[in-house]
């Protein structure tokens, strides 16, 4: 077995006298796909947050690439929730994508023969090719994902991270991107953590899922983790897994609690309700009544 | 009558003459230009125009202020705007926060400088100049100190442009990359905070928009590429002013509706030339087809 790209140990994240998860252990190995699953609230953003050096455990440990996680490690790609700046930016796909591969380094970028052949080859392997002088400000939301995957390859990445990118995408592009997602990490032999309600797009997909709730975790194939019984113990009340044409459907979840940083997503969800509910609503995870 | 209106508004005797008298302004209007080309671009991508309206009612005050206290017009109003940058900056980082404290300091930067100037005992040609822009005349101290603080601001714009630019566009993905997203934002304001400070002193407060953000709002209707909406931006900026200036020279009427109107006029083309290109269908993708055949 090769060395994980990721590991916690004995981890755990309480914001005050709440305790989001604990005692989490989790191996990441290289070109593994993890679903991170649980209701809003429940910290699956606060987890990427912590591999991402931007949150502090309050015990345990998490290592990346066997060092202790830092802040702004290159070799971690990321792909947040869909929400891109609007008419008022002036950058293009290709240049968006440019940003992944030098955006943190100062003074003005110059042109580069090396750089832009490697852009042209970036926007190929996520099928962008045809809108990359197209402004970022005027692409749909399916093609933005496509061209911030393209960003978050720049450089090369052990591990990517993606919360909830399939918002707000219809059903074809969630599964466009999802299937661009699982393409890349078996290419490029790279571990996902993919922070998601709905797993229904990538089910077919996930080599594992840890699910998150009531303070505790759970982690396993889909098969051993989205039964009934399993999550009735970890949400401690009656919860019911129903598959049904080659889909998971969670009923009864008690909502998560409100008031917590993840609620960004229970505002996202109720924003984006027109053009999302529609597509996703019969596999809704997570319980949304 | 009629007539006496419009040698008021254009007045184009001794012209030659006039030119070499107010070559400082007109130079002073060219630097500006730059500035406020290049700082509109990061205006529009962070969405800050309300802030730089803020910004110069603070300056103004402080403009005031420096008046009364003797400290001087220009110490003044760079006091005032970096004061309030900073407050934008630092507790402002969510749009919502931050328009809510810049509609809280504006009314109070305006009222603070009303008060400093009608304390004031000097003429009150200089009061109004604060506001709406000056008769031209810009001496010698005055454009020295506006080139240096120029060059402070686009040098420090050129050194943060790549991070600054990913911080804008996509903060959250700056920030997991390594990119000091808060740092940047505080550095950019402080360099938003000196070009208010200097646009304030040609235009007046309440037209600082019409450089720092109207040329880059034109010139992002015609390109989304980051290397052609700067240099459209300063080129726009630059005509603006040298035009308004030059066309203010014989007039009894400060440069800045000349500035206001040329700089809406052209924002207005733009907007023109993009809906036509629109309805043209002209949106720079490229048809797999064609890019098949190329293959």
């Amino acid at each position: 077995m090769t060395d994980p790209v990721l590991t916690l140990r004995d981890a755990s994240l309480a914001f005050g006298p709440r305790t989001l998860w604990s005692g989490l252990d989790l191996d990441v190995q290289p070109g593994e796909f993890i679903a991170v699953l649980g209701s809003n609230g429940s910290g699956k953003s606060s987890l990427l947050k912590v591999i991402l050096g931007q949150q502090r455990l309050s015990g345990g440990s998490v290592s990346f690439l066997g060092a202790p996680g830092r802040r702004g490690d290159r070799r971690i790609g990321y792909v947040p929730q869909q929400k891109l700046a609007d008419d008022g930016t002036p950058l293009r796909a290709r240049d968006l994508v440019a940003l992944g591969l030098s955006g943190h380094r100062w003074g003005v970028p110059l042109p580069s023969a090396a750089r832009r052949r490697e852009v042209d080859a970036l926007l190929a392997a996520v099928g962008a090719t045809e809108y990359a002088n197209v402004g970022v400000g005027t692409l749909s939301g399916g093609e933005q994902q496509r061209v911030r995957i393209g960003q978050a390859l720049a450089g090369e990445p052990r591990l990517l991270l993606c919360d909830e990118p399939l918002l707000s995408l219809d059903l074809t592009h969630q599964r466009a991107v999802s299937e661009l997602i699982d393409r890349q990490r078996r290419e490029r032999d790279f571990g996902v953590l993919f922070v998601t309600h709905d797993i229904n797009p990538i089910l077919d997909m996930v080599d594992r899922v840890l699910y998150l709730a009531g303070g505790g975790f759970r982690i396993g194939t889909p098969e051993e983790v989205l039964r009934s019984e399993v999550l009735s113990e970890l949400y401690g009340s009656r919860v019911d897994v129903i598959r049904t044409h080659g889909r998971v459907i969670v009923v009864g979840t008690p909502d998560g609690a409100h008031g917590h940083p993840d609620d960004q997503l229970a505002h996202h969800d109720a924003h984006d309700h027109g053009t999302h509910g529609h597509g996703t609503a019969p596999g809704l995870l997570g319980g949304l009544p | 009558m009629n007539g006496d209106i419009w040698s008021e508004v254009f007045d184009f005797a001794n012209y030659g003459e006039l030119v070499v008298l107010l070559r400082n302004s007109i130079i002073a209007g060219a630097v500006l230009g730059v500035v406020g080309g290049l700082i509109g671009v990061f205006v529009m991508s962070r969405d800050m125009a309300f802030a730089v309206h803020g910004i110069s009612e603070l300056s103004f005050a402080g403009a005031a202020a420096g008046l009364l206290f003797g400290i001087g017009v220009v110490e003044g109003s760079i006091i005032g705007s970096l004061i309030a940058s900073l407050i934008i900056g630092l507790l402002g980082s969510r749009a919502r926060d931050r328009n809510s404290i810049i509609a809280v300091l504006m009314p109070f930067g305006l009222g603070l400088g009303i008060l400093c100037l009608s304390l004031y005992p000097g003429r009150s040609a200089n009061k109004f100049g604060l506001l709406t822009g000056q008769i031209v005349a810009v001496d010698d101290p005055r454009l020295n100190s506006l080139i240096a603080i120029s060059i402070v601001v686009v040098l420090g714009l050129l050194l943060v442009w790549r991070p600054l630019t990913f911080a804008s566009a996509d903060s959250d993905v700056a920030s997991a990359r390594g990119v000091p997203v808060r740092a940047l934002s505080i550095v950019f304001m402080l360099l938003l905070g000196l070009a208010v400070a200097v646009s304030v002193q040609i235009v007046g407060s309440l037209l600082v928009l019409s450089i720092l953000v109207t040329p880059a709002a034109a010139a992002l209707r015609l390109s989304s590429s980051p290397v052609v909406v700067p240099l459209l931006s300063t080129l726009f900026a630059v005509l603006s002013l040298v035009g308004g200036i030059m066309l203010a020279l014989g007039a009894s009427v400060p440069i800045s509706p000349y500035v206001t109107t040329i700089s809406f006029a052209i924002y207005l083309v733009c907007r023109l030339v993009s809906w036509r290109r629109t309805r043209r269908g002209l949106s720079g993708r490229v048809p797999l087809t064609t890019r098949t055949v190329m293959q």
